[in-house]
């Protein structure tokens, strides 16, 4: 695999993990992105910061194939995932997801038990260890073992928001993935809560790839190693998402090349 | 200054008056709802309690007792029921999931879907005793008897819709935000389905269940001329499962309508007690049905 030199705040050379080469995706006739050249680095952070309806959720929903669920939807161009296009005939989009996890807006556990809903994944995974200790491995990297280790009967619904998120991160990786995306994690969660999450994904760098889409520029500059920044822009009078601008977090944050991403960063729209 | 907050006043009053007003006649409308339905268990308890009672454990296993003689009890009756609501649920449990989770989950957009739901609400409304007419005409009339078999297809004409219905309104209950999950953690349609979706809606698909369960329990006109009536038990012993298909059957509804009937003091008794056992029977299953599937979540 390639290496690409990357001057962030981390230093050093990343492997790349995904690469997008999204010509145009489409819900029925309408382009909702088009495009999109990019690559996701391994074990780092990107952001995905843009104002709403710009086509975030939908570019991060490609790289687990979960559009294939919306009728109409269509893709055109590649995304390489370990250097294989995704959408290749040979690629089982269900294997694919279990490499690709995700962690949605809204948390939402299964009605099952707290150990249940971490077990669901390995479980169809068939997976043959020892369950009781994955289930305690995934719970502690989700930092929420210690609030639990004593309800892992109790129903995951009957925690609060922002445990529950908890559990849903640790019922991703339990089923052990490359890369975790999450769409706006945090935004129905208190900033306590959020803090939490936040403070976990720098420890959960170092074992996953993580692509976290946020409408929170303070988080995305908080957490993360990339920042790719989106906007709609005009084209044949239809409102198309695009990639602006790219970079190291720091950069967007403090030099940004783009007069549209100063603008946004500084808070001047969106 | 002053007629204003006494306006006021008089204004907060009225609204409380109808606040109360409107409290107390849903209330009362609440109250007058579930009248038909203690008087009903009152008056079939004080009607049949005593027969149950004086007769005690041989209600629930002897024989029916012919006219003017005394004691006897429902045994073939009870069985019977058991055993034509059993065949009534085990063709129409899987028809009505399946085709609920059809509907729910895979037809999206399919046109055959709105027919499907088309006339699964039409059958809903079919009466009863056309439930009994299609039976006997498919196998009644092909199989030359009446039978268990019979009675339980009659049964089942009924009870699909039911199950059916109450099904893919427990599965639209679902957030898609948990189908969204399964998927997300690398499951296929038939695991998310399976393992997500219906534990998920389960409580409410077992209630639905009880209430076709219960339903095609009490129902008599599609039995008449399907199961028809037997005072013996099925001769299980002699015949093994061919009993269920060659020959009529007891049931506690077709005993309610036969002995209820009759100018016979002793056997319209025992449809006093048949009404009280098979009231409590409904009662009792819906009661164990909700408390084990809420225990579970
Ligand atoms: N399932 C869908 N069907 C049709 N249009 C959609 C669908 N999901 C999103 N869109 C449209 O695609 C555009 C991008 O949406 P989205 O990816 O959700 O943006 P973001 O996450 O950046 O707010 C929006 O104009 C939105 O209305
Ligand atoms: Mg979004």
């Amino acid at each position: 695999m390639t290496a690409y030199s990357m001057d962030n705040s981390l230093g050093g050379e990343a492997d790349v993990i995904l690469t997008s080469h999204v010509k145009g995706f489409y819900y029925g006739p309408f382009l909702a992105l088009r495009n999109i050249e990019m690559k996701i680095f391994k074990n780092r952070i990107t952001a995905f910061i843009g104002p709403s309806g710009c086509g975030k959720s939908t570019l991060l929903r490609c790289f687990n194939r979960m559009n294939d669920f919306v009728k109409g939807a269509r893709l055109e161009g590649q995304i390489l995932f370990n250097g294989r296009n995704i959408f290749d005939a040979s690629v089982d989009a269900v294997t694919l997801r279990r490499q690709i996890g995700m962690v949605f807006q809204k948390p939402n556990p299964f009605a099952k038990t707290i150990y249940e809903n971490i077990a669901y994944g390995p479980r169809i995974n068939g997976y043959k260890g020892d369950m009781d200790e994955l289930v305690e491995q995934s719970l502690r990297r989700a930092a929420l073992w210690d609030e639990v280790k004593d309800k892992l009967k109790k129903p995951g619904t009957s925690l609060s928001g922002g445990q529950q998120q908890r559990l849903c991160i640790a019922r991703a990786i339990a089923v052990q993935p490359e890369v975790v995306l999450m769409d706006e994690p945090c935004s129905a969660l208190d900033p306590i809560s959020t803090r939490r999450i936040e403070d976990l994904m720098q420890e959960l760098r170092d074992l996953y790839t993580i692509v976290i889409v946020t409408h929170n520029m303070q988080q995305a500059s908080r957490v993360s190693d990339m920042t790719a920044f989106f906007n709609v822009e005009m084209r044949e009078g239809s409102r198309t998402g695009e990639l602006v601008e790219y970079a190291p977090t720091t950069t967007i944050f403090q030099s940004p090349q783009k007069e549209a991403t100063q603008a946004y960063v500084g808070g001047r729209f969106g | 200054m002053g007629e204003v907050v006494w306006a006021r006043a008089v204004l907060m009053l009225i609204r409380k008056g109808v606040d109360c007003g409107l409290t107390t006649a849903v209330t009362l409308a609440s109250v007058i709802a579930l009248v038909p339905l203690f008087s009903i268990l009152l008056y079939v308890t004080y009607k049949g309690l005593g027969t149950v009672l004086t007769g005690g454990l041989s209600i629930f296993t002897e024989l029916p007792p012919p006219p003017m003689v005394e004691g006897g009890g429902l045994g073939p009756a009870i069985v019977g029921t058991l055993i034509v609501v059993s065949i009534g649920a085990a063709i129409s449990i899987p028809i009505g999931i399946m085709s609920a989770i059809y509907l729910s989950e895979f037809s999206a957009g399919e046109p055959i879907a709105y027919w499907i739901r088309f006339f699964t609400n039409v059958l809903a409304g079919v009466p009863s005793i056309i439930a009994g007419v299609f039976s006997f005409g498919l196998i009644v009339l092909t199989t030359k008897t009446f039978s268990a078999v019979a009675g339980g297809a009659a049964l089942s004409v009924l009870m699909v819709p039911v199950i059916t219905l109450a099904t893919e309104e427990a599965l639209r209950l679902v957030p898609q935000d948990m189908r969204q999950a399964a998927y997300g953690l690398g499951s296929t349609s038939l695991q998310t389905v399976t393992k997500v979706v219906l534990p998920t809606a389960l409580p409410t698909i077992v209630t639905g269940i009880t209430l076709a369960i219960a339903r095609a329990a009490g129902e008599t006109a599609p039995l008449i001329f399907t199961a028809l009536f037997s005072q013996f038990y099925l001769p299980f012993d002699t015949e093994g499962p061919g009993a269920l298909f060659n020959q009529p059957i007891a049931s506690l509804s077709v005993l309610i309508y036969n002995f209820a009937l009759v100018p016979f003091e002793n056997q319209q008794k025992m449809a006093w007690a048949a009404s009280l056992v098979l009231l409590g029977m409904v009662l009792i299953s819906s009661i164990i049905a909700r408390t084990a599937t809420r225990r579970n979540m």
